[in-house]
């Protein structure tokens, strides 16, 4: 499998601090890999980054072997590569529908934009009982289902899941990474960033560790879950 | 005597909520209180002016001119006053002192170019004949400003409400962020928002320049004061509000001078604004301020 992202020594800070201290991480086309760590490690600056919200200090990005390093978050997005934010970030004032209308607001023409449409109302049947739904309205796992849906209106080449199970109650986590399976399953790339370690391992094809901006280990998800460290740091020790 | 004034009224009020429209717009997607707007509304007034003088351009002609003139103005205007701020995440004070002295420095630019005496469109700019039933009066030209008011409004909500255009703008004064995540780009929408709120600043400039027949530089910033007065009263960036607070603040100005005193006048906005402020800070039709958050 030949790296549809490739990140090397990446840098990115806020200011005059540095939340990411020269990472380097590859994600193969249709695999899923996780990046796993404590509050405060740098997931979510390195998701930033990915999105081009964040400028790099330092490092590349190169997505389909082109360099995209520095590029502005938009044109990034109309590459095909779709964030769902930490937070879930839906448009809160915005109706369901006008939220997904967003998410596919660069596909080529109105026959494909239903189509997405179509297969996001079949993934998510929720949302269709609740297009006309104010999106602030609905309950944290279904703004996530909206956040992804969103993302997945952009017809995804590589999807950024920033903590999607963050916050939501038991069985809204369960649905979630079942939907990342299915997605899995049907060949998307995915990158995912999680706290729960456990459920991100069980599904990613590989994993790196992030702490305090440096990536400490990696390795097949399997592999990371097994090393005792990680067991004791993420996994609620065994 | 009371329904000839309730006209006169809404007359003025539909150029208030015209002015306060664009201005408001401005607060509620880009979180600026941009003070160089009352130079699209003076820069809007004068282009007209020109065209009328020099090709004798009628109002069908000079009112799109002035709105085109003054958007692209307010185009610039952001582009070059405010990118940096932007870029910068730098406090709403520092866009209020900037665009305040900026907008200082532009009158006066203006008044350089074109003196400060008060100038007329010349006569035949409009039809000036007027219509009469049960006693009221209504000239043309004040049909004109209430019929150019309603459709300008109606297009700006089927703009927002129904258009590739209006859903980027809408998200962009939501969440910036999120927006850019969608493909947006953010440079182009804030400068579509700037161009819209220039058209309607620039059309309410021709509209009360016509109403009043004086055109002068600093026309924009006695109309700011009540433009400022509209949009706090109506919530700060409430389309909705902006236009009510306008057509209550005309009325009740021309009822004021009709039944007071013409000196009063000036008293009814920034009375209203300080009863609003103590009893109702979002505005009078503002939902809570969550909203902003």
């Amino acid at each position: 499998m030949s790296a549809l992202l490739e990140v090397t020594g990446l840098h990115l800070g806020y200011g005059r601090t540095t939340a990411v201290k020269g990472i380097d991480l590859s994600v193969p086309v249709g695999g899923v890999v996780c990046l796993i760590g404590a509050n405060g490690a740098g997931k979510t600056t390195t998701m930033r980054g990915l999105a081009g919200l964040l400028k790099p200090t330092a490092g590349s990005i190169r997505f389909e072997g082109a360099d995209i390093t520095g590029t502005a978050a938009h044109r990034i997005a109309r590459l095909g590569i779709r964030q769902v934010p930490e937070g879930r970030q839906v448009f809160a004032e915005m109706t369901v529908d006008e939220n997904l209308h967003l998410g596919g607001l660069q596909a080529p023409d109105s026959a494909e934009f239903a189509k997405r449409r179509d297969l996001v109302l079949e993934r998510f049947p929720r949302l269709r009982e609740r297009l006309s739904q104010q999106a602030g309205l609905l309950s944290g796992g279904e703004q996530q289902m909206l956040a992804m849906g969103r993302a997945l209106m952009g017809a995804p080449r590589l999807l950024l899941l920033d903590e999607p199970s963050m916050g939501l109650a038991p069985l809204f986590v369960e649905e979630i990474f079942r939907i990342i399976g299915d997605l899995k399953r049907e060949g998307t790339t995915i990158l995912l960033v999680e706290q729960n370690a456990q459920a991100a391992l069980e599904i990613a094809d590989y994993a790196y560790v992030l702490e305090s901006g440096v990536i400490t280990l990696h390795g097949p998800g399997p592999e990371i879950a097994d090393n005792p460290r990680v067991a004791a740091a993420y996994l609620g020790g065994h | 005597m009371l329904s000839q004034q309730l006209v006169n009224g809404l007359v003025l009020g539909s150029t208030y909520a015209l002015f306060a429209l664009g201005f408001t717009l401005i607060f509620g997607v880009l979180r600026v209180i941009n003070l160089t707007y009352g130079f699209y509304f003076s820069i809007g007034a004068f282009v007209a002016l020109t065209a009328a003088r020099s090709f004798g351009a009628n109002i069908w002609v000079a009112l799109p001119l002035g709105a085109i003139a003054a958007g692209l103005v307010a185009v610039v205007a952001d582009w070059i006053l405010l990118t940096r701020l932007r870029r910068a995440k730098a406090g709403e004070l520092s866009s209020l002192m900037v665009t305040l002295g900026a907008v200082l420095a532009l009158y006066s630019l203006m008044a350089v170019f074109i003196g400060t005496d008060i100038q007329r469109f010349p006569f035949g700019f409009v039809d000036n004949s007027a219509i009469e039933f049960s006693g009221i009066r209504i000239s043309l030209v004040q049909m004109l400003i209430i019929g150019t008011t309603l459709v300008l409004v109606a297009l700006l909500f089927v703009l927002l409400q129904r258009t590739k255009l209006g859903l980027m703008i809408r998200a962009l004064a939501e969440n910036e962020d999120a927006a850019r995540l969608m493909g947006i780009n953010v440079g182009l929408t804030v400068a579509a928002v700037s161009f819209l709120s220039g058209m309607l600043g620039g059309a309410a400039g021709v509209l009360i320049g016509l109403n009043f027949n004086a055109i002068q530089p600093f026309m924009g910033e006695h109309m700011m004061l009540r433009g400022f007065a509209v949009i706090i009263i109506g919530g700060l960036g409430d389309i909705r509000g902006a236009l009510i607070a306008g057509v209550l603040l005309g009325v009740l100005e021309v009822l004021t001078a009709g039944y007071i005193s013409s000196n009063a006048k000036e008293a009814v906005a920034f009375t209203i604004l300080v009863l609003t402020l103590w009893f109702r800070p979002v505005g009078l039709f503002g939902r809570a301020q969550a909203k902003r958050a």
